[in-house]
This record gives C-alpha cells, sequence and structure tokens, in this order.
C-alpha cells in the first residue's frame, strides 16, 4: 500500500503538483492521465522518491521514505523511464542485470543469474543478450529496460506465480513513466498485459503514466485524472473518463462507443 | 585477460629496469638486488645507479601510469563520455601550477620543499582547476556541464595554468626554472624512493576506493536518475570519485608534471576488448596504464641516449593523433 498525504511540489515559485492526496493498493493497476504539464511525471517521481516534495508525506505500507536510503529503497520499488541512453557500449545482458544490482554485493549469484535469464526470455529479448544495447531499435531497447527494471523486483519463480497471497512479505512497487512512447501497437498491448500480468500479484503496487487513453480504459483498474498539479478524478475509468473530464480537461469532444475487451472506446473529434 | 594484462605489465617492467642511458645484463639487476641484503659486500657505482636511480623510476612509471589510466576511466564513467580524461579538464595542470608554485616559493621564503607538503600543494592546485573548470562550464539553465562547455572550459583553464607555470618560470632564479619546465611538460627522471612512497598510497588507495564503487559507476551508464532508481546515491558517489581523481592525478603530477591522454588513451583501448564494465575496467586499466607508461618512458630513454626526452612529449605525439581520431568518430554523444 503507498499512500501520499498533501504533497507539493515546486521548482522555484511554480508548484507542478500542489496537495495531492492518493493511495494505492496493491494488487491493482493504477494509470496517471491528464494532458501535458500536468504533473504526471513529476508525480511519478516524487511517488518513487527521485524528487522530495516540499510538503506532504509518502507512506510504503505505513514507513515514510523521506529518509530511506536509497540501497534499500531500491529492492523493492523500481522504475521504467522512457528513452533510456547507455554512454558506453554494453551487452544487452549487463544492462538487465543491472536490475539485480541492488540484490548483491559485488558479483552477482546463481539467483541473479537466473533471475535475468527468466526476465530475458519473458520479455523476448534472449535472442539480443549478447547483442550491444546502442544498436537496438528504440522498441527493443524499452523491453530491455523493462526486463531490467522487473528482474529489479523479481522474488524467485515460486513467490512470483504464487497468486494465492498466502506469505506476504513487504510489496513491491513498479513505477511506469510513460512506457510506452516508442512501442509499435502490437508491442504496446503485449506491454500492458505482462504489467497486468505482473500487477495482479498480491504485493505488486502499480502506479504507470500512459497517455493513450483507450488503453488506460482497457488495462487500468483505476485511473487518476490530473490537470494543473491537481488530481480532477480518481477512480474506475467509467467514473474518471466522463464526457465533462474529457472536455474539460482536454479540451477535445469525446464519443464514447461500447468495446469488446475494454469498458468503452472513446473517438476524439 | 586480467592476468595476461598483470604478465604484459612484468615483461615491460622487465625491459625498463634493464635499458636506458646504460643497460644492466640480468646478472647486475640480480647482485644489486641480492647487495640489499644484510651481510652483502656495499654496491658498486652501477649498482647503486640501479637500485637508487632506475629501479625507483620504473616502478614511479608504473604507479603514475596507474594513477593516470584509473583516473581516465573514472572521469569517464563520471562524465559518461568516453573523450575526457584528467588533463583535459584542468586537474593535471592545476597540479602542476601548484606544485611549481609550492617549489618557487618555498625557493624564495625558505620554508623547503618537503615531500609531503608537494602532494598537498599539488592538491590544492588540483582541486582549484577543477573546480573553476567545472564552475565555468555549468550552463545557467539546468546546472549540467554539457561535453563541449566542459572541454572548451579545460582547454581555457589549461592554458591559464600553464601559461601560470610560464610566468613562475620567468620569475624564478635560474636552477629553479629549469626544475619548473618539468612540471609543464612532464618527466619521469626525478624519480626517488621518497616519492615511489607516496605515489604507491595514493595510487593503490584510489584504485581500491574506485574498485568499491565501481558497480555503482557502472549503474551511471544509463544515466543518473536510472542510477537513484537502482540505489546509487548519485551525489556522494560523484564527490567521491571526483576528490579520488584528484588525488590520484594530482599526487602523480606532483612528482612527475603533466603526462596527458594516458588517461584517455587506457580505457578506451580495454572498452574495444574487453567492455565497459568498470569493476573490470578499473584494474585492468590500472595494468594498462602503467604498461603504456612504462612503454612511452622507455621510448623517452631509448630515442636520443645517453640523454632522454621528457615523456609527456612521447604521450601526447602518440595521444594527440588518437584524441583527434576518436572526436571525429561520429558515435559519441556531446
Amino acid at each position: 500500500m503507498l499512500t501520499a498525504n498533501n504533497i507539493t511540489f515546486a521548482v522555484g515559485q511554480k508548484r507542478l503538483i500542489e496537495d495531492i492526496s492518493v493511495s494505492f493498493g496493491p494488487g491493482k493497476l493504477h494509470l496517471l492521465i491528464g494532458p501535458n504539464g500536468a504533473g504526471k511525471s513529476t508525480l511519478i517521481k516524487v511517488l518513487a522518491r527521485l524528487l522530495r516534495p516540499q510538503n506532504g508525506s509518502i507512506h510504503y505500507e505505513g514507513v515514510d521514505i523521506r529518509d530511506a536510503r536509497e540501497a534499500d529503497l531500491a529492492k523493492h520499488r523500481a522504475v521504467l523511464s522512457q528513452a533510456i541512453e547507455v554512454a558506453f557500449p554494453l551487452t544487452v545482458r549487463e544492462v538487465v542485470m543491472m536490475g539485480r544490482y541492488p540484490h548483491f554485493g559485488g558479483r552477482p549469484g546463481p539467483a541473479d543469474e537466473s533471475i535475468v535469464d527468466e526476465v530475458m526470455a519473458h520479455f523476448d529479448v534472449t535472442e539480443f543478450s549478447a547483442r550491444d544495447y546502442q544498436t537496438l531499435s528504440g522498441g527493443e531497447r524499452q523491453r530491455v529496460n523493462f526486463a531490467r527494471v522487473l528482474g529489479q523486483l523479481w522474488r524467485d519463480g515460486h513467490e512470483n506465480r504464487s497468486q494465492d497471497g498466502s506469505s506476504r512479505p513487504t510489496c513491491r512497487y513498479l513505477f511506469l513513466d510513460e512506457p510506452l512512447t516508442f512501442l509499435d501497437i502490437r508491442h504496446q498491448i503485449d506491454f500492458m498485459k505482462k504489467v497486468r500480468e505482473f500487477t495482479n500479484l498480491p504485493d505488486v503496487v502499480t502506479v504507470g503514466v500512459v497517455h493513450d487513453l483507450n488503453l488506460a480504459t482497457r488495462f487500468a483498474d483505476q485511473l487518476v485524472l490530473l490537470d494543473g498539479g491537481r488530481v480532477i478524478a480518481h477512480g474506475a475509468p467509467a467514473v474518471v473518463l466522463t464526457q465533462d473530464n474529457i472536455r474539460k480537461v482536454f479540451t477535445v469532444e469525446p464519443t464514447f462507443i461500447p468495446a469488446k475487451h475494454s469498458a468503452m472506446h472513446i473517438i476524439f473529434d | 585477460m586480467l592476468i595476461a594484462l598483470a604478465v604484459l605489465t612484468l615483461l615491460v617492467l622487465a625491459a625498463s629496469i634493464r635499458y636506458g642511458a646504460i643497460d644492466f645484463s640480468v646478472a647486475q639487476i640480480s647482485h644489486a638486488l641480492t647487495s640489499l641484503y644484510p651481510g652483502q659486500p656495499e654496491p658498486t657505482l652501477d649498482q647503486r645507479i640501479f637500485l637508487e636511480l632506475r629501479l625507483p623510476r620504473a616502478i614511479m612509471c608504473l604507479l603514475v601510469g596507474a594513477s593516470l589510466g584509473v583516473g581516465g576511466t573514472l572521469m569517464q564513467a563520471l562524465f559518461r563520455n568516453p573523450i575526457v580524461e584528467p588533463s583535459l579538464v584542468g586537474t593535471s595542470s592545476g597540479a602542476a601550477f601548484g606544485s611549481a608554485l609550492f617549489f618557487v616559493l618555498g625557493g624564495v621564503l625558505h620554508i623547503g620543499t618537503s615531500l609531503f607538503a608537494l602532494p598537498v600543494a599539488a592538491c590544492m592546485g588540483g582541486v582549484l582547476s577543477t573546480y573553476l573548470v567545472f564552475l565555468l562550464a555549468r550552463s545557467r539553465e539546468d546546472g549540467r556541464a554539457s561535453i563541449v562547455m566542459l572541454l572548451l572550459t579545460g582547454l581555457a583553464v589549461n592554458a591559464l595554468f600553464m601559461s601560470s607555470i610560464g610566468f613562475l618560470q620567468y620569475l624564478a632564479r635560474d636552477p629553479q626554472a629549469r626544475s619548473i619546465t618539468f612540471w609543464s611538460l612532464g618527466t619521469l627522471s626525478g624519480a626517488s624512493w621518497k616519492a615511489v612512497e607516496i605515489v604507491s598510497i595514493s595510487t593503490v588507495a584510489g584504485a581500491l576506493i574506485a574498485l568499491r564503487y565501481a558497480k555503482q559507476l557502472n549503474a551511471l551508464m544509463i544515466g543518473e536518475e536510472e542510477a537513484t532508481y537502482l540505489g546509487v546515491n548519485v551525489n556522494r558517489l560523484k564527490w567521491i570519485i571526483l576528490s579520488v581523481n584528484v588525488v590520484i592525478v594530482a599526487v602523480a603530477t606532483a612528482f612527475t608534471g603533466v603526462i596527458s591522454f594516458v588517461g584517455l588513451i587506457v580505457p578506451h583501448i580495454l572498452r574495444m576488448i574487453g567492455g565497459a564494465d568498470n569493476r573490470y575496467l578499473i584494474v585492468a586499466s590500472a595494468l594498462t596504464g602503467a604498461t603504456l607508461l612504462t612503454l612511452a618512458d622507455l621510448l623517452a630513454r631509448i630515442v636520443v641516449r645517453p640523454a632522454e626526452l621528457p615523456i609527456g612529449i612521447v604521450t601526447s605525439a602518440v595521444g594527440v593523433p588518437v584524441f583527434i581520431l576518436l572526436l571525429r568518430r561520429r558515435q559519441y554523444v556531446f
């Protein structure tokens, strides 16, 4: 469980997010939506403790993370950003292995090696294993990074698959900052399905930013609509994406049509 | 891989202690070494030349080469860019200026030029110039230094400190002036056992600390934000690595003067053969830096023997074309 209380983050005089209080429970997919400059990325960075808010507090399972050590936080909090550039020639496997860095001291152990194998297979990047990351396309890179980020949160195979919630260690927190940017439509859907699947685990809290309202509607359990650094609406997609809200926040005119896999499909005029 | 590099280092070391202004045979070397044991006859003149000049110089060369190699690796990892090295961001020239100033003032004010105070003065010069480069290269908008600004500012600050050394030379009386030239060109001819002691402490300690942070430096390769998400305290890491770098480079420079381009070329060659993992790169660049500088020193001693060239001239002659070649390859992000 992640709770944020009255958080405000400002750069100079400009408040990027203002007095936001939200909580995100495990096992559900939470997506942030809103127009450019609404504060979505800032909120993700504040929740993941890259940025420290001037006001308010953030708790992971009741523990304030303000003064948590980076190294401790990294064991159960991972963030997928967009467009990651690597400065030097690194193999794909080396990049994925970085996800395990918080979990070992000097050299990776056998468990780390097998987790890397597993996540690479899961994201279909095993064939790139020895390739130089710099030679991959944008979409391929994004898959490699998703493998890295999930590798960071991966617990051993058994724990990952158990859905019964019998053993519940501390929650794992996954943040996604516009992860779909470089993906084609097939990989966007594939990607969201994998996020969905991972989030179904009883101890995973996932909060992401997605621009495509239809993808958001289809995959999210909860949407948070932001505008001007404030929360406009929070709840199930059908509750948040009303005609009024879309008109007010995005200043476009929506038409709703029924959809097969989703609560609704939105067309914009 | 690392073992092969270590063997290569030892081979080059062996060549370096044999050849020079005068050549020593293996028998002479072993006699000289055994004369150190108690109860042996006093060393002859040749043996003393070997023990007091050749050997400390060879070991100094290894240490300084290792320092510069590791310094280059650290700078490149820190700036996520393969074309920076300590002499390009001002550290070396500042350290040389610190040493020269201390040397001249020590002479004028009769402070005495203690071997321990010299590296301290060099570190102060190195810190000053490095800080100056970063301060001036920082852009107004986001507070970060772009690599082009960094290189250009480094160029300017280097010129400033080099001409300051020239000015000191102009002021100084003749015998001093000759020693000052040495800091701007770089040479190992002043090596002594005392200097070896001091440089070995900074080199070994610096390399060990760097190795401890190698994994964190790896994480930095995918960006500062990402490194933070992987549990790295990025600001702390930057401070530690920059400090280690200034100390190892400045202490080496205090005794040998400015030796450019070793720190640039070494990590480069190693990345091409063994990849970019800093855990490997730090150890390998210490070994390769030692090997390359020893080769350069050997060359400096043999080409015009019995005289010798300043080693800085040799490394620049080899390093400048490589640097230009690297700049012209477009795969680097500026």
